[in-house]
């Protein structure tokens, strides 16, 4: 543990809904500047924690520090971190630039400053000419833009990100990606953002925590993640792994325990040196820049393997042909059991 | 959807003999108003304009117009006051009762009017000792008033949802100052609607008003109730009946172009 005051400290964190417990029992500190993604499917308690750290939640136990204070009382308007909501939550009502003036109004910043300083938010997210319109006026991708602006023009000491991408298409959220990351380093704040997305938190983030069932199942950089899971779970919700059981491991890798191997790591061809059984191709699956094949080893396990196209013979039909599956056994991961 | 001929001519009659049936009435109490004679013969022996001058000189009824309009004006704004408030509580907060609340709020404008004077009445005269009259009769048409507001803004608050409001508490707006920026704006029209319903369910009242107007306080349909069959009164009692009827359609007007300008915004 550094001795460097986090951005946010939590500690026995937990928060009940009736019998069911949202978040149970966190421990969890995010350093100051760090870009931290909390992963997980929906009910797994991520925006439970995002809430508790905005304050729009009480927690049913523990405490949230901001800064090394204790902020776990505070009232939302009371703490300074900001939310970029999912649903972007502008205000139907005012035109743009009074949606980003918002925050400084509240506070009390003499109107002509507010109004440059919001000016200045909107140019930098590059909707400078849009202030004058409504929210309504505006397309998914200016609207979460606009939301940005709104949250970041006050200077919070936290951003807190609340699957702000997730309404957008795909080339669109590529592209606000990249902003958020530049923006992100730029601002040199702390982004707390929350997603289901497993490839956009290993994408933008310095550290992620898995979240399942309330509790951080992993915690670690996205490289660490995805090539060291420690549990079935993160295994297969991060990325597509194939995972060998007990009397599996035993048979087929000659290992004990739960193991997993991804399917980029598995090599098709003859037979080769390290891991190598006898498959049938069952299934090809052209991806454009990769294949995806499924094959059947002898004993009827299944396996997804991963093939990048960097030949023009990846579009051949080569179902039903017998094959080696290779693989290294240092590629293989250890796994706690479930 | 299309439907077959017979069934448009089956179904455009039948609309037409029910806006008949509500409609025709009210010309008969419009064409009563030019009539000449004073005990609403029909057919209107002969045409005078003779009745609407004297309505508008006519002190007893223009008293009882500048009566129910005072009584209307002020249980609407105790309404919006407490309609708005108690939508607010009930939408927004969890606690014990609340469905008990909800149901105490809106039966008042399910129970029958004569039940709700009578108690009224009783509650006035014998337990609290008030002396009956225009005090009384606010709020009486409150208790039901409210109702209409309430179940406008309620509707409001439920669609709206909870993350405008967080927004900005998130920004760094106090409870006070997130209900006058972001919530009330958000109300606006809805308070309108409602507060429009409410004024036009206090207007014509007649039943609790009964039992909870004192001697010498006489709304407009107690006023009319009293005179229509008054020898010479009935003529002038049915130009005031059309000058009503011109006059709520304001209202309905513009809260169904409000309801209609909202459809569009979504």
């Amino acid at each position: 543990m550094t001795t460097a005051t986090p951005a946010i400290r939590l500690t026995g964190l937990t928060k009940t809904f009736g019998a069911v417990n949202a978040v149970d029992h966190l421990d969890l500190d995010i350093a100051e500047g760090e870009f931290f993604s909390m992963l997980g499917p929906s009910g797994s308690g991520k925006t439970t924690v995002l809430r508790l750290i905005a304050g729009f939640e009480l927690p049913t136990s523990g405490t949230v520090e901001l800064l090394g204070q204790d902020v776990t009382s505070r009232a939302p308007f009371d703490r300074d971190v900001n939310t970029v909501f999912q649903d972007y939550a502008l205000f139907p009502h005012m035109s743009v630039l009074e949606n980003v003036a918002y925050g400084l109004r509240v506070r009390g910043v003499p109107k002509k400053e507010r109004l440059e300083r919001a000016t200045a938010a909107l140019e930098s997210v590059a909707l400078g000419t849009f202030g004058s319109r409504k929210p309504s006026q505006l397309s998914g991708g200016q609207r979460q833009r606009v939301a940005l602006a709104r949250a970041t023009v006050v200077q919070p000491k936290v951003l807190l990100l609340d699957e702000p991408l997730g309404a957008l298409d795909l080339k669109l959220r590529e592209q606000m990606q990249v902003e958020l990351k530049e923006l992100q380093r730029s601002l040199g704040i702390t982004f707390i953002f929350v997603t289901h997305d497993q490839e956009e938190a290993l994408t933008l983030s310095d550290r992620i925590a898995v979240f399942n069932n309330g509790r951080i199942e992993q915690l670690g950089t996205p490289a660490e993640i995805y090539e060291a899971p420690t549990s079935p779970f993160v295994a297969s919700f991060v990325g597509t792994s194939n995972l060998f059981d007990e009397t599996e491991s035993q048979q087929l890798l000659g290992l004990s325990g739960v193991n997993s191997i991804r399917p980029e790591k598995i090599t098709l061809g003859v037979k080769a040196a390290g891991i190598s059984l006898p498959a049938t191709i069952t299934e090809v699956i052209y991806l454009g820049t990769s294949t995806r094949l499924l094959v059947e080893l002898a004993g009827g396990k299944r396996l997804t393997v991963l093939e990048q196209n960097v030949s023009s013979r990846s579009t051949d039909d080569r179902r039903g042909d017998a094959v080696h599956a290779s693989f290294a056994k240092a590629d293989v991961v250890a796994l706690q059991p479930a | 959807m299309r439907l077959s001929r017979p069934a448009r001519i089956t179904l455009g009659t039948v609309t037409g003999l029910i806006l008949l049936v509500i409609y025709l009435p009210l010309l008969v109490v419009f064409v009563n108003s030019f009539s000449t004679s004073t005990n609403l013969t029909w057919p209107p022996p002969g045409f005078t304009l003779e009745w609407w001058g004297k309505a508008f000189q006519n002190q007893g009824a223009l008293d009882a117009i500048a009566t129910s309009a005072q009584v209307a004006v002020l249980a609407t704004a105790i309404s919006l006051v407490l309609g708005t408030l108690v939508s607010l509580a009930l939408q927004r907060h969890k606690f014990f009762g609340r469905d008990a609340v909800s149901l105490l709020v809106i039966l008042p404008i399910a129970l029958p009017g004569i039940v709700t004077g009578i108690a009224l009445n009783n509650f006035f005269r014998t337990i609290i000792d008030v002396r009956l009259g225009l005090l009384t009769i606010v709020i009486a048409h409150a208790t039901f008033c409210i109702v209409t507001v309430f179940n406008n803004v309620i509707a409001r608050l439920r669609r709206m949802g909870t993350s405008l409001e967080e927004a900005s508490a998130d920004l760094g707006a106090g409870v006070w100052t997130t209900f006058r920026l972001v919530t009330f704006p958000q109300l606006r029209s809805a308070l309108l609607a409602g507060g429009l319903l409410a004024f036009a369910l206090s207007f014509d009242e007649i039943i609790v008003t009964t039992f909870t107007a004192g001697a010498g306080v006489t709304t407009l349909p107690i006023w009319i109730l009293d005179n229509l069959f008054r020898p010479n009164q009935a003529p002038i009692v049915n130009v005031i009946a059309v000058v009503l009827v011109l006059v709520s359609i304001v209202p309905i007007y513009f809260a169904q172009r409000l309801a209609g300008a909202e459809q569009l915004q979504k």
